[in-house]
């Protein structure tokens, strides 16, 4: 019974995966994030009208489809390090490939939206809304480039055989880099795009 | 994971393509929306980036964002509204 229980996952010890720096600079750029969304709530009270016109200038198609790419991407990273904590090495380049595709896509759909916006005139300084949209999107682009630089770090890594059921802190400290970028615009494109 | 991944696409697809079109109940949609938002951000956490096997203590701090911010924007979203 007693070595049952000691091969049963049920009784693994809780851990915190990957590097706990990366957690602490997660729970920071969260919280900073927080305050960000509800200062945006907030004036969007008070300037309801302006807010909302300003809100139908914006394509939620594409802000729909780059939620469900960065999804995606979450998802092949999410694989990679299951594949890794598993003992199946081999799978991990190829996932991580799929979760630098997206999120190069991801990227390349955000600048041909910035694109059409300042072709018609439209940038931070048109109104409060757009200052909030171009500052709140922006930051986070700058967080999808250098997550898609840490992702394609761990791709070469994981080409070269570095990560395996020993050895996934790295995979996983840049996981938890990736999913914080994915999960910030999971609010950040509600709050911008659809709140009404 | 690939289940917590479908859960997140139908959510994303409920919420873009269907709760917020035009017409109908605007204040209700947009609760709903910014709770689904709620709901997916701690999928993520709990499962793509493994929250769920965690430290109690790490845990609690990224539920408690979870919970306070969405709180939050329902909050300040809702008392503007009824001005």
């Amino acid at each position: 019974m007693n070595s049952q229980a000691a091969l049963d996952p049920r009784y693994a010890a809780r851990r915190l995966p990957g590097i706990e720096g990366v957690w602490v600079f997660v729970a920071a750029d969260l919280a900073v994030f927080g305050l960000f969304f509800v200062s945006f709530v907030r004036d969007r009270g008070r300037n309801a009208a302006l807010f909302e016109q300003a809100r139908q200038s914006l394509d939620a198609g594409i802000g729909g489809i780059n939620t469900l790419i960065l999804l995606t991407s979450s998802w092949f990273v999410a694989l990679a390090v299951q594949a890794a904590q598993a003992g199946a090495a081999r799978r991990i380049p190829r996932l991580l490939a799929w979760a630098v595709a997206c999120g190069l896509v991801f990227a390349v759909l955000k600048v041909i939206e910035y694109a059409h916006q300042l072709r018609t005139g439209t940038s931070m300084l048109t109104n409060d809304f757009y200052m909030y949209y171009f500052t709140l999107t922006g930051i986070h682009l700058l967080h999808v480039a250098a997550g898609t630089v840490i992702l394609l770090i761990l791709w070469n890594r994981a080409r070269a055989g570095a990560y395996g059921r020993a050895n996934c802190a790295g995979l996983e400290g840049g996981a938890t880099f990736w999913h914080m970028v994915d999960l910030l615009w999971v609010v950040i494109f509600p709050l911008l795009y659809l709140l009404k | 994971m690939t289940l917590v991944w479908l859960s997140l696409v139908l959510a994303t697809c409920a919420s873009t393509w269907w709760l917020s079109s035009d017409g109908g109940a605007v204040v209700l949609a947009s609760a709903a929306i910014l709770a689904i938002a709620g709901i997916k951000v701690r999928l993520i956490m709990i499962h793509f980036m493994e929250l769920g096997r965690a430290p109690w203590a790490w845990r609690l701090v990224f539920e408690v964002w979870v919970v306070v911010v969405v709180l939050a924007i329902q909050a300040v979203y809702l008392r503007w509204v009824s001005v």
